[in-house]
């Protein structure tokens, strides 16, 4: 395997709408990352882009981005209907074939074009379970519900969540909620799809999230201390709702093993967790201990730009590699109902 | 097996709000007043009428200042559209043309009328038909199609770099 | 550095208008199963899968590889969704290798599906957008214009289009799988078929189909242990446009011509005419034959219409083109590229039935998407490259 590492990242600020076109939105944060890799377009080797026809409107809706790329003359491009951190694995993959040795990744949504919590119904099977038009939040309180009753969560260790998370971001210029909030503040705050209470849902967003990756040499000549790849993998499970675990994370765990969490201790972990329960769900998956500093940036509870919010949580964990503050960090994104499916990856200093 | 459910009807409905960006703005308030707004690419310098999606999918930048262009074009390519299907809006058989307006450098979709479809031929000079006045909207659909200006073809060369 | 990859399993649906037999995941599945089959492999063998489909809105179910884990036992493992327009299937098939190719994986099962049926597609691809204009129609009004573009610039006549009809048509009929079998066509009686988007008439154009196509790849030691026919991928190539800037040429765009040159030089193929033996291209309508044949570097520029007018692109040609009946005659549009990249692949294993030609050394498999500006290519060879 080649040694390849996360050079550079940028984000547009988490906004609750836009005005702005989907291409608008790129191409500041396109700029931006490539300004804070010290690249030119033409050094890049492999583009590819995360998002979703279904949260746009529109079919095809992906290929407008390639407007903000200046793909002239021509380049080698690809796109993923997942999140970006689908398309970062895409891209390792690639220069893991020697084809290119860098590779700009971006993922982009606008939640507030449709009804999010609407159109995450359409990814249910479509035979007995859409029809019903159960929301996502509805979905999701299911699997808080199952963990209560079964002990493996309590309602407070979901408020202690909520707390951390929103008092983290109040540092991350580009979340969208954040706040100081008591648990008992929050353990009074009226249910909004029982048990879950409205800081217990993701706020979701507006956003964009780029990052630039590297093999080598090439990353070490171009970030004095990059985060390396160590391991990285995705897993997915059933989604049949009747019929696979409320209260673990199997691909996950799959997910956690093949990447190596376990072999050292991780000092920051970003997970992409758009629930509170789920947070305590992934970091019992993922084997995480009170060493670990979890979601920094407030997470996805501060900040869901569903699409770019997986690839977001790879930018704040690299972050902290790149700037010395962490020497073992852990980078997750997850998609489907229930976290069905999990991507885990290991950043590490030199 | 007669008696099996082999398909079922599961009606789908959301709602989206479209963007039409900040870039597209003044070119949307140029059809209210009857007018073609595109904008110039600060890089290649070249004129989008219409501004797409407010960018210069070449130089991969933001598009920059306004340009109004002539109301007359030149068609450089076409298709007689003969296929019904749900949604459209538009009676069959219509001629739909790529017209490059005389200060554009990009050619733009519209309907061509008034003229049989077999009259219709690459170079053909066209003008645009507006609706009333009193039924203008922030669309392109203010025009109702373009139609020949009856000036003499503009020649092959004149548009082939832009096929 | 990559690791040799080769195809030992190709397996596809029948394919046709309405596959109302099956649910999404029955469909995929029947294409699975076969592929699998053809592998000597069952789906515990497999470490990951790759699928790809074009836009969601024609069926209605949101990122529907979430959904179809049951379908393919695939929970537990690594599952990777495509999306790259007209070209997924060759994009798909192209990320399937990368998955070997980079060491990762060494038995990945790859699928392209589409029910079109489910859906309706003309409304799906031709959503009415705020702002515009709403005139197109469907695809045949978006590619329609700029096929007259290349009628007027290489000075073809007429009747190539039909040529190309009727030579996929008949082609066809020596594919059971193919949507269209239809045995009776002559120019004459194409000539005869109404205009639907002038210059195309109806039987230019592709029809719109259920059906999935399924690939196993295998890394170089699982495949030397296969017992049975294999594709070695010889090479693979991708290139992207933008759809719209002034002076763009969608007749040949440039993302083809640099997407064929990497290809030809990565496969080391010097005279694509002299060295590959059997061609799939995507070809949604008939014109598009000519074109590609031009933009790829199989024919000098405006004689790529000489070629069909020759016989050459015939299946007894010195260049057969599309013996499968092609995208002309079954169109499952997220399958569709990947049918043209295992088309190839078959034609290399020697297992293409009816429309086996003979003695494949090398075959091309291509696709392309969106605004002719998402290119997906692929060589596949009897030999290790």
């Amino acid at each position: 395997m080649r040694d390849v590492a996360i050079i550079a990242s940028a984000q547009a600020v988490n906004t609750a709408t836009t005005t702005a076109t989907p291409v608008e939105m790129l191409i500041p944060v396109v700029n931006q990352v490539l300004a804070n890799a010290g690249m030119a377009r033409s050094d890049i080797g492999f583009w590819c882009h995360g998002s979703c026809d279904y949260m746009t409107g529109q079919p095809f809706s992906f290929v407008s981005a390639v407007d903000a790329l200046g793909a002239w003359p021509p380049i080698i491009e690809s796109h993923v209907e997942a999140d970006g951190a689908f398309a970062l694995y895409e891209a390792w993959m690639k220069i893991q074939t020697g084809e290119v040795d860098t590779a700009l990744v971006f993922g982009n949504g606008r939640s507030s074009s449709g009804d999010i919590n609407r159109i995450l119904t359409l990814q249910l099977d479509p035979y007995v379970v859409g029809p019903l038009w159960p929301d996502d939040r509805s979905i999701a309180a299911m699997q808080a519900r199952a963990c209560l009753e079964a002990g493996v969560i309590t309602e407070r260790a979901m408020a202690q969540i909520a707390a951390r998370n929103h008092h983290n971001a109040l540092t991350n210029p580009v979340a969208l909620r954040r706040g100081e909030h008591s648990v008992e503040q929050l353990l009074a705050a009226p249910l909004v799809a029982s048990p879950l209470r409205e800081l217990d849902c993701p706020a979701h967003s507006d956003g964009v999230t780029a990052v630039i990756i590297a093999a080598g040499d090439r990353a070490r000549s171009l970030r004095a201390r990059p985060a390396w790849i160590r391991g990285i993998d995705h897993r997915i499970e059933s989604q049949n709702l009747g019929n696979r675990s409320m209260t673990t994370l199997p691909s996950a765990v799959i997910a956690a093993q093949k990447a190596g969490v376990a072999n050292d201790k991780i000092d920051v972990a970003e997970l992409h967790a758009p629930y509170t329960h789920q947070e305590l769900l992934l970091t019992a998956a993922l084997g995480l201990g009170e060493s670990t500093s979890i979601n920094p940036s407030g997470g996805a509870l501060c900040a869901n730009p569903m699409m770019s919010a997986g690839l977001a949580r790879f930018a704040e964990a690299a972050a902290r590699i790149m700037d010395g503050s962490a020497d073992r960090a852990l980078g997750h994104a997850s998609s489907g109902p229930w976290l069905q499916q999990n991507l885990v990856c290991v950043l590490e200093g030199e | 097996m007669s008696d099996d459910v082999l398909r079922i009807r599961t009606p789908i409905g959301i709602k989206y709000q479209y963007s039409a960006g900040p870039r597209v703005s003044s070119h949307l308030i140029g059809l209210m007043e009857g007018r073609f707004v595109g904008k110039r690419c600060p890089s290649c310098h070249l004129v989008y009428m219409p501004p797409r999606n407010g960018t210069c999918a070449k130089c991969g930048c933001l598009l920059g200042e306004d340009v109004e262009v002539g109301q007359r074009g030149t068609i450089t390519t076409f298709c007689v559209v003969n296929v019904p299907f749900l949604g459209q809006t538009i009676k069959i058989p219509y001629v739909a043309a790529t017209i490059l307006l005389d200060g554009a450098d990009m050619g733009m979709q519209h309907l061509i009328q008034e003229v049989e479809a077999t009259e219709v031929r690459m170079g053909m000079r066209v003008e645009p038909v507006w609706r009333p006045r009193e039924e203008w909207q922030p669309s392109m659909e203010n025009v109702l199609y373009f139609r020949p200006t009856g000036e003499p073809d503009a020649p092959y060369e004149s548009y082939a770099g832009q096929l | 550095m990559a690791e040799r990859c080769a195809v030992i399993g190709v397996g596809q649906t029948q394919h046709t208008s309405c596959r109302a037999d099956v649910s999404i995941a029955g469909l995929v599945r029947e294409a699975v199963d076969r592929a699998l089959a053809s592998a000597h492999m069952t789906m515990a063998d497999i470490d990951a899968i790759v699928i790809g489909k074009a836009p969601d809105m024609l069926e209605g179910v949101m990122m529907p590889e979430l959904w179809l884990v049951d379908a393919l036992a695939a929970a537990g493992k690594p599952v990777f969704r495509v999306h790259t327009a007209g070209s997924v299937g060759g994009s798909t098939a192209i990320v399937a290798a990368q998955h070997v190719t980079s060491g990762v994986h060494k038995r990945v099962l790859t699928v392209g599906f589409e029910k079109q049926s489910d859906g309706n597609a003309m409304w799906a691809l031709s959503v009415p957008m705020p702002f515009g204009m709403p005139v197109h129609a469907g695809a045949g009004g978006y590619f329609s214009p700029i096929i007259r573009s290349y009628i007027k610039r290489s000075g073809a006549p007429a009747h190539i289009g039909c040529m190309v009809a009727v030579k996929d048509r008949t082609n066809a009929c020596k594919n059971p799988y193919a949507h269209l079998h239809e045995p009776d066509w002559t120019l004459e009686k194409a000539m005869a078929s109404p205009m639907l988007w002038d210059p195309v008439r109806m039987v230019e154009t592709c029809p719109s189909s259920d059906g999935a196509m399924a690939l196993v790849l295998a890394s170089e030691d699982v495949a030397d242990a296969h017992d049975g026919p294999k594709a070695w991928v010889h090479a693979t190539a991708m290139r992207s446009e933008p759809t719209a800037f002034a002076g763009r040429n969608q007749v040949s765009p440039k993302a083809s011509e640099d997407c064929a040159a990497d290809l030809w030089r990565k496969a080391g193929i010097t005279s694509p005419i002299d060295e590959i033996d059997a061609v799939e291209m995507y070809v949604p309508f008939a014109w598009f034959e000519p074109m590609w044949l031009e933009s790829l570097g199989f024919a000098p520029k405006d004689h790529g219409w000489r070629f069909v007018e020759d016989g050459i692109t015939e299946m007894t040609g010195r260049l057969p083109v599309n013996c499968s009946g092609g995208v002309l005659s079954s169109n499952p549009i997220g399958a569709s590229g990947m049918l043209r990249f295992g088309e190839a692949a078959m034609q290399v294993m020697g297992i293409a039935g009816e429309h086996q030609v003979d003695s494949v050394r090398k075959a091309f498999g291509h696709a392309y998407g969106g605004g002719s500006q998402f290119f997906a290519m692929w060589v596949v060879g009897a030999n290790k490259p």
